[in-house]
């Protein structure tokens, strides 16, 4: 009985999926999500292998793909760039870009949110916004994708935040301390429990808020730009495609804003966090 | 019961259609990321971290010391400054002070000259007035002694004459003529 109602009901379903093809929007997704293939169309599609590890899919998809690009680039890059500085210690072409990216990171966000003893988060804090940049940059060229604009990554790079926020907190008060100095001074016994278990949930929301923060903000540029372009066939008439193209290169221009401005927040507040549980005195 | 299957279903069928929806979490990309940052993390911390930043120190602080070092040089140059200056301000104090000196002595020395040389012009002036003085005398002296001679020529010659009483009377008839005459 129960199976038969749920055999009509998938019948249904791919009734409701065909009508709903007709007019299609999910080439906007298909744009975003994760593939396990990289489409280079007119040049061919590649195909990318499937691997299993203990039962695990791990197939190598479109998103690890560009993650080992921006992962090639950043070493490529910081190789010459380490390079150079050991012929001269006056920086010239490349080595300028970088320079200022990484004084900004040391002086505009490890040492003013973290404050003493920031040099020992400065690796992760560089590492994780020159990858973010890059990811975000990725995304922008043709043919590109953005790693970060897909919540596995984003999450998987905000639990290695939270991995640093604590392990730098407990390094520093011990594990003991350091819970301890999660609650407020000065609290009512009786509140104590409760006032915990608060601010257990508030050490997990700020890594989930740094995950959805960068995962809706590199897919909603991209959603943006392809469903201004795709009014176009939407509408199928070329009287929008001023407008659209306008729009799009605007949201374009936006969305390079948004990619330096992404990598700068995740790395902001990933280093303001860990100022916040390395100094807990403040 | 026939909702409930709907949503279940309807669940499956979506994600088969866009293979996983945008909030869909794959293990896999999971497992990757973290492979993938973990590497990268290592990696550039040995390659690029460690040595960029040892050298942006490294360079920050010949900044430094070169800036530390100009400006004490600076302050030695401007004690330097200071010190020649002073030194300028001595000498031409002390030339002022030479010129003061050498215009005082050639004052003194022309008023010394003038005074001397007065006193010289008055010197010869009063001796020549005095050899003047001592010449008329002389010349007074002889002429005195020429009246003298003629006085006693003539009283000479008055005596030679003055023989007899009658001459004697014309004489001094004549003599008081004149007188009356004059």
């Amino acid at each position: 009985m129960w199976f038969h109602s749920a055999n009509t009901v998938a019948d249904n379903v791919k009734a409701a999926q065909e009508a709903v093809k007709k007019t299609d929007t999910s080439w906007i997704l298909h744009h975003v999500l994760d593939a396990r293939e990289i489409d280079l169309t007119p040049f061919g599609i590649i195909h990318l292998p499937k691997l299993h590890l203990l039962g695990m899919d791990i197939s190598i998809t479109k998103h690890v793909v560009f993650m080992w690009i921006a992962a090639s680039i950043l070493i490529f890059t910081f190789y010459k760039v380490s390079k150079s500085y050991k012929k001269s210690l006056i920086p010239k072409g490349v080595s300028n870009l970088t320079e200022t990216l990484v004084l900004f990171v040391r002086d505009e966000i490890a040492k003013p949110n973290i404050g003493k003893g920031y040099e020992k988060f400065l690796p992760y804090l560089l590492t994780v916004f020159f990858f973010i940049l890059t990811c975000n940059f990725l995304g922008l060229i043709p043919y590109g994708s953005t790693a970060t604009g897909n919540i596995s990554v984003t999450a998987t790079l905000a639990t290695i935040s939270f991995v640093f926020i604590q392990a730098g907190g407990m390094m520093k008060n011990g594990v003991f301390g350091y819970l301890k100095g999660l609650l407020p001074h000065g609290l009512p016994t009786w509140l104590i429990p409760i006032m915990f278990v608060v601010e257990l949930l508030g050490l997990f929301t700020k890594p989930f808020a740094l995950a959805i923060r960068l995962f809706a903000n590199m897919t909603a540029g991209h959603i943006v730009i392809l469903a201004l372009l795709g009014l176009i066939f939407i509408l199928h008439t070329y009287i929008v495609v001023p407008v659209s193209i306008a729009f799009a290169l605007f949201i374009f221009l936006l969305e390079i804003l948004v990619a330096l401005l992404q990598a700068y927040i995740f790395t902001m507040l990933s280093s303001l966090f860990i100022g916040m549980a390395y100094h807990q005195e403040h | 019961m026939e909702l409930l299957s709907y949503i279940f279903v309807l669940a499956f069928a979506g994600a088969d259609a866009v293979q996983g929806g945008l909030l869909d979490v794959n293990p896999g990309l999971i497992l990757w990321t973290v492979v993938t940052f973990i590497f990268l993390l290592l990696v550039l911390k040995k390659i690029a971290w460690k040595p960029i930043l040892s050298f942006l120190n490294e360079r920050e602080n010949i900044i430094k010391e070169s800036l530390e070092k100009a400006e004490t040089a600076r302050k030695e140059a401007e004690l330097l400054i200071a010190d020649n200056k002073a030194a300028m301000r001595k000498a031409e104090d002390e030339a002022q002070k030479i010129i003061d000196q050498s215009r005082e002595y050639a004052e003194k020395l022309k008023n010394q000259i003038l005074d001397e040389s007065k006193v010289t012009a008055k010197k010869m002036v009063e001796d020549a007035a005095a050899q003047i003085e001592r010449k008329n005398a002389e010349a007074f002296n002889k002429l005195k002694d020429q009246v003298a001679e003629i006085a006693i020529n003539a009283a000479e010659k008055i005596l030679k004459e003055n023989l007899d009483k009658p001459q004697q009377l014309k004489l001094v008839d004549k003599y008081l003529d004149e007188m009356n005459k004059n």
